[in-house]
């Protein structure tokens, strides 16, 4: 803390004292913080059964069910997979197409007044807030269970971090082309087809594959509440109890997780 | 959020043949993305005509949320502030076992590749795991209830904490490190007085993030049994009581808010 030994001043040891005290203030603060938190955690004790359950749970996921990988009546692995990639796929494409209105509007640089960027900006953040598993449970009771509601979820949950995304490019893109355009009497139309895609098209695609990486972890958990892809035999299989098919089902997420990123960043680096 | 996998440097493969002009390969591109599309909707039985027939009955749902049943709060507060307790645990105990974990596989202090890499592989592989799994996993061996839930967030946050701090402590000034060692200074004393005051500001700022994160991964994991607002939203809908529904989803969000802005204005303040 004593920076500047050498002044023995009246002020810098003043500075000192009001560190100290500040510093004092915060640990106090975050103290109080975790007392409370470990107030609210009441640890019951393990299972009785906790060892068995461990020692079956690793059993599961040293011997998967590999017989699980193709069932020829459906509702195998493979299958579930590919549920789950389409729906990511689908749900980046939604949000993709339907976030661009969003990122205009909420792009400072598009609009005149502050107020209208502004309104934007909070109704993106409004739709960011929302975790894709609730808005999942919502789809769910409006159009059923299945893939469609997944493809909803990914979709309306991802507009709020790609109209982020897409916005923040447009705002920093290069307004020469745009000046020149309109000094040679474009019109906003022919301005924004010419002047602005041109130069945002690159970043949003990179911007939409990178939400699609995410959108497929998040894909393997939708099934758990119901919207369809590997996380419906994943939770089937949690409630039986079939830690090899839960294991077999971790093999196939991890896979595919893996698989989609090598790819998804390939293409990344290819388009910028 | 959750950062991409690090994509191991491919060879480029060896041109053969003459590049056709880039126009044709742009719309080759576009052509194949709608091909992937049509065909993934054929798939899955998605068509736009789905969603348009959708749409009333989504009406009718958010018709049926309002109004809210705000007499349902002082039910709702004991599980909402379990959420964050939750979390905060979560993230701190997370953000403990990250620290050796990434001084472990950060190429600078750790020049051992044969330790750096493997642990830099377990943490790719922790980070593929949905948090959800986790908890539904921790369920099963801890019983119903906030400590399983916690366990999940503890796994779910040190992924991602070790990997942001490894690659925090990877670009920090080599400078103090090396004059360090110079004079002699053992690998811990290095870490304590060289590494340790360049990367705490980022890690305490990933820690916070984390924790926003968490916040809303918290929010959810009541949905395998795991604590927190999660099992109350999936009883209202059960019970088809949508407007206790709105009232926990609103109160989710001004928590979360709260705590986005709260932790944002610190992390501003420490970087």
């Amino acid at each position: 803390m004593r920076l500047i030994p050498s002044k023995t001043s009246s002020s810098s040891s003043k500075h000192i004292a009001l560190t100290r005290i500040r510093f004092g203030i915060i640990a106090i603060v975050v103290a109080l913080i975790y007392y409370w938190s470990i107030q609210g955690m009441h640890f019951e004790g393990l299972q009785s059964t906790a060892g068995t359950v461990s020692r079956s749970i690793l059993q599961g996921f040293l011997h998967p069910d590999w017989s699980f990988v193709y069932l020829a009546e459906g509702e195998d692995l493979l299958r579930g997979l590919l549920d789950t990639l389409i729906i990511s796929i689908l749900g980046t494409v939604v949000a993709a197409i339907t976030c661009i209105p969003f990122a205009f509007w909420a792009s400072s640089n598009m609009s005149r007044h502050l107020a209208t960027s502004g309104s934007g900006k909070i109704i993106l953040s409004i739709i960011r807030v929302f975790p894709e598993i609730i808005v999942a449970i919502l789809f769910i009771k409006a159009v059923g269970p299945g893939s469609f509601a997944g493809v909803l979820a990914l979709g309306i949950h991802s507009i709020g971090m790609l109209g982020k995304l897409y916005s923040e490019t447009i705002e920093s893109i290069d307004h020469g082309p745009e000046e020149a355009l309109i000094a040679s009497g474009a019109n906003r139309l022919q301005v924004l087809r010419y002047a602005v895609l041109p130069q945002v098209i690159p970043q949003f695609l990179s911007y939409s594959l990178y939400r699609f990486e995410i959108n497929i972890r998040s894909a393997t958990t939708l099934g758990l509440v119901g919207a369809g892809g590997i996380g419906t035999p994943l939770i089937f299989a949690l409630q039986v109890r079939n830690w090899n098919r839960v294991g077999i089902i971790l093999l196939g997420i991890i896979f595919l997780v893996v698989m989609t990123d090598l790819i998804s960043g390939w293409v990344r680096k290819r388009i910028i | 959020m959750r950062a991409p996998l690090p994509t191991p440097s491919q060879p480029s493969p060896p041109v053969v043949d003459i590049q056709p002009p880039l126009r044709y390969k742009r719309y080759a591109g576009w052509i194949l993305l709608i091909l992937i599309i049509v065909m993934c909707s054929i798939q899955t039985k998605v068509t736009p005509y789905q969603l348009i027939t959708g749409l009333p009955q989504m009406g009718q749902l958010l018709k049926e949320m309002f109004p809210p049943d705000w007499s349902y709060i002082p039910t709702i507060w004991a599980p909402m502030m379990e959420t964050v307790q939750i979390a905060i645990l979560g993230t701190t105990i997370g953000g403990i076992i990250a620290v050796p974990v990434a001084l472990l596989c950060s190429y600078n202090i750790m020049p051992n590749r044969f330790i750096a890499l493997p642990v830099r592989m377990i943490l790719n592989l922790v980070r593929t795991i949905p948090d959800l799994l986790f908890a539904a996993i921790f369920v099963a061996v801890f019983g119903i209830g906030p400590f399983a839930g916690m366990l999940a967030l503890v796994f779910f946050s040190f992924g991602i904490i070790a990997k942001l701090t490894f690659e925090a402590i990877e670009a920090i000034d080599p400078g103090p490190l090396e004059a360090m060692t110079a004079v002699g200074a053992s690998r811990l004393q290095v870490i304590r007085f060289g590494v340790l005051p360049q990367a705490l500001p980022y890690f305490m700022s990933y820690l916070l993030y984390t924790f926003e994160v968490n916040v809303r991964a918290a929010s959810v994991l009541g949905l395998v049994g795991a604590g927190g607002i999660g099992l109350l939203l999936d009883r209202s809908l059960g019970l088809f009581r949508y407007d206790r529904a709105c009232v926990i989803i609103l109160l989710t969000l001004v928590i979360v808010l709260i705590i986005d802005y709260s932790s944002t204005w610190i992390r501003r303040k420490l970087l």
